[in-house]
């Protein structure tokens, strides 16, 4: 493609106060090309979308867009270029139906004041079909599965003759089977002519379907090229300025004996005949496709959720079923998918967040805490995981999602658990905390720990897990020795019928 | 857009306030068969004029994602100091134009929430609380504590023009003041702003995730400022009314009716978070409510019951479809 670029950023800087958070960068994005822009947290990218988008301006360099040098660019003039951002929300109306959605922008761009209905359908149906996507254009945002709404976000894009779409991490959400109906969508937009700018942390499907591939490591442009240029290892190499092993885990010491066992866990709408076993030192891969009801199970392991029946024994005492209390009190640990929501006290502190787990044991005669006891205790599990924080009195909300995701580790692990289940736990973490992690869970493990990881992100199950059981429609249907097998033949296990 | 008689139907909440309804009005003929009659319908459509159009507007702020409970200290507002206003200049000044005065006095106040609302950026309901009290006591301060019984002869001769007037077969006298067109204009023009225009669905689109509004380009501070506005104007209009069906002009009047407006609006489907409100269900809201307030009697159901039928139904019309929600999203966890 020799085509002149759509967008030409160059020489940009830019400033914080005394932080440089991009130095001197040169990116180029022909039209009809899908470019990566892969880098760790803190690397720049997202300074770099939103100096793209309008929402921020450079502090020195110069941005064309279509080969107009463009002064000063906001949301408003930037949209009005083509260049459009689908954030990770989606930025999408739930209670609005998905052709409101769609033409909304539109609307809105073209000074319309009042509503008409027909031009609305007309415009979904067409962007809808630029993409030869079906979803009913009258129903609320709300009642879509992820997957499509994140069609419609890009409908959205596309209504508003977007020519360049930027994707802020627009796999975590998707399963593998969704992962390649949307990058079949990104060919087709390729094709139609609308670059896309691609942020993703999943290094093996951007390689799949960009042409280039531009790497940033703390503000800097530090590789570029073409994607066949790189692999995995090149890229995390880049990203994170170290290598990062990927050995498999090392078999499991048979003598080590059953920490946990399962036997006949039912539950009505969700699972049933779920029997399996967990040694000590093992780590357990539990995936599946979104509604296998993996996420059901791990709840029940842990009292969450209620079974209807079956039971949980750990090392042979049986767990009393639906209460969460009594399995942590038991020594199971639980960190769940959405850390946001679920895992973290978004307003309290990072140090706050890790000494809320030991509370019990730093309290002293009359209900009193011991909270100098407590601080230190839980600042030293924050070292311990490497948990990069300026302050812990922050609220660790201002946390990048690695960083948070080693925080409700940390709770868990000042627990000392038995068996700790872990959910997702890399969903939205920068490759190098990933890889942290992963580490942290082979340690566990060494220390005979049982570790249970719910994941469909294969090269995570393949690199830490010593079996994978697969659930298909609440059953156990597949029990893979993580040894046996490679990514492409683990692929197809899970996305094959029972 | 989404159709109303589409899945879903026997769960929504329109439906199960109609049936509430039906199944009240049921019981009532069966205790009293003259229930059923002109005069009862008159009476309660009468009723029903000055909580409906406030409803309308406290709807439209829900929608919004906001809350706001001033537009009674408004209403009262409005209406007083208009009233004053021209017994003391222009005492013969013809009913449309007294209209047309209150309607600004309350845009103008409610552009003061908007000024703190949208300009400032200040939260719905601690602004509103705050405006709640302050127009009241401005009010009762500045304007007057008298209650006036004799009105202006325009607001009296208002009153006395009715849509409709006859006499049931049962010998009963039935009106329907005039002062209800006012609620059907009300409820065209809202319907027409919400459905047709722009302006509309975006106070829908912030309602719903303001965020996402901003990103693409809405005026929310814009949008909001003209909700609250309107919000002001609408509790005017029911101000005015409410003097003038009232014949008497009460400053202590009106305050204390947020809660069975707002009870209304959220029986009717709004939700409190934002983004969802249909006319039809704020109207069927406001009916039960007025079925509840005037004819528990009827029933047998002594009148001291009926804030506790009115919590009963507030628990169930907002617990029923929160109890749903989470089904919902257990199921597709």
């Amino acid at each position: 493609m020799t085509a002149e670029p759509f967008v030409r950023i160059q020489g940009v800087v830019k400033r914080y106060g005394g932080v440089v958070a991009l130095d001197g960068v040169d990116v180029a994005i022909r039209p009809g090309e899908a470019v990566c822009l892969a880098g760790e947290n803190g690397s720049g990218k997202s300074t770099l979308i939103k100096i793209l988008a309008g929402v921020e301006q450079p502090s020195e360099g110069s941005i064309h867009i279509d080969g107009t040098l463009r002064r000063r660019l906001d949301p408003g003039t930037s949209a009005a270029a083509g260049v459009m951002v689908i954030y990770q929300d989606f930025s999408l109306f739930p209670n609005l139906t998905v052709a409101e959605n769609i033409a909304f922008a539109s609307e809105l761009g073209a000074g319309h004041r009042f509503v008409d209905t027909k031009r609305m359908k007309a415009r979904a149906r067409a962007a809808l079909e630029r993409i030869d996507v079906d979803i009913p254009i009258d129903v609320r945002v709300e009642s879509l599965p992820v997957a499509h709404k994140q069609l419609v976000a890009i409908c959205r894009a596309l209504a508003a003759d977007a020519r360049l779409i930027i994707m802020d991490e627009p796999t975590t959400a998707l399963t593998e089977r969704e992962v390649g109906h949307l990058l079949g969508i990104i060919r087709r937009l390729k094709e139609d002519g609308v670059a896309v700018l691609f942020v993703s942390h999943k290094l093996a499907e951007v390689l799949e379907v960009c042409e280039t591939v531009f790497v940033l490591r703390n503000g800097s442009l530090v590789a570029e090229g073409p994607a066949s240029g790189f692999d995995a290892a090149s890229l995390t190499r880049h990203m994170t300025g170290r290598d990062v092993p990927q050995t498999p885990p090392s078999a499991v010491d048979a003598t080590a004996g059953t920490l946990l066992e399962v036997r006949d866990l039912h539950k009505r709408g969700a699972f049933e005949n779920i029997d399996f076993t967990l040694a000590a030192g093992e780590v357990l891969g539990i995936s599946g496709l979104l509604g296998s009801g993996r996420t059901s199970l791990a709840k029940a392991l842990f009292g969450l959720v209620r079974p209807d029946g079956g039971s949980v024994e750990l090392a042979g005492e049986s767990l009393p079923p639906g209460d969460p209390l009594a399995a942590t009190r038991a020594g199971i640990g639980y960190v769940p998918e959405d850390r946001l929501t679920e895992g973290l006290f978004l307003t309290q502190s990072i140090v706050r967040n890790v000494a809320v787990g030991r509370l019990d044991a730093h309290a002293r005669r009359g209900g009193f805490l011991d909270l100098m006891g407590l601080g230190a205790e839980a600042a030293d599990w924050l070292t311990r995981l490497k948990v990069k924080a300026p302050d812990i009195q922050a609220p660790v909300s201002s946390l990048s999602g690695g960083n948070q995701q080693r925080v409700a580790l940390a709770r868990w692990l000042s627990r000392a658990p038995r068996v700790l289940i872990l959910n997702g736990p890399s969903v939205g973490v920068d490759v190098g905390s990933k890889a942290d992690i992963h580490a942290i869970v082979r340690d566990l493990a060494r220390e005979g720990i049982g570790v249970i990881v719910i994941s469909d992100d294969l090269p995570e199950l393949l690199a830490v897990c010593h079996r994978i059981l697969v659930m298909r429609n609440g059953r156990l249907v597949d029990d893979i020795a993580s040894g046996q097998v490679d990514e492409r033949e683990l692929g197809h296990r899970l996305a094959s019928s029972a | 857009m989404t159709t109303l008689f589409g899945p879903g139907f026997w769960t929504r909440n329109e439906t199960l306030v109609a049936i509430v309804i039906i199944a009240f009005c049921a019981l009532a003929t069966f205790s009293d068969p003259l229930f059923l009659s002109a005069t009862t319908l008159t009476d309660l459509l009468r009723a029903s004029i000055v909580l409906g159009i406030l409803a309308i507007g406290a709807m439209l702020v829900l929608i919004s994602g906001g809350i706001d409970v001033s537009f009674t200290a408004i209403a009262v507002f409005a209406m007083y100091a208009t009233t004053v206003l021209t017994l003391g200049t222009v005492p013969g000044l013809p009913w449309p134009l007294i209209f047309l005065a209150s309607i600004a006095i309350g845009a103008a106040l409610g552009a003061l929430n908007g000024l703190f609302i949208a300009g400032f950026g200040l939260p719905t309901l601690i602004v509103t609380l705050g405006t709640l009290s302050v127009f009241r006591g401005f009010l009762l301060t500045f304007v007057g504590s008298e209650r006036i019984s004799k009105l202006p002869p325009e607001m009296r001769g208002f009153s006395r023009t009715m849509l409709a007037r006859g006499t049931t077969e049962g010998g009963s006298f039935y009106a329907l003041p005039l002062a209800f067109a006012a609620l059907v204009l009300v409820v065209v023009l809202t319907w027409f702003i919400l459905h047709r225009t722009v302006l509309g669905r975006s106070i829908f689109a912030i309602g719903g995730s303001v965020e996402s509004a901003r990103r693409i380009g809405i005026d929310v501070r814009g949008t909001q400022f003209f909700v609250y506005v309107y919000v002001g104007a609408l509790a005017g209009l029911a101000g005015i009314i409410h003097g003038s069906l009232g014949r008497m002009a009460d400053p202590f009047s009106l305050v204390g009716l947020e809660l069975s407006v707002i009870a209304a609006v959220v029986l009717g489907g709004a939700r409190l978070t934002g983004g969802y409100g249909t006319i039809t269900g704020t109207l069927l809201g406001v009916a039960l409510i007025v079925l509840v307030e005037n004819s528990l009697i009827v029933i047998g159901v002594p009148s001291t019951w009926q804030s506790v039928v009115i919590g009963l139904l507030i628990l169930l019309g907002t617990g029923l479809p929160a109890w749903q929600a989470k089904r919902t999203a257990e199921r597709a966890a």
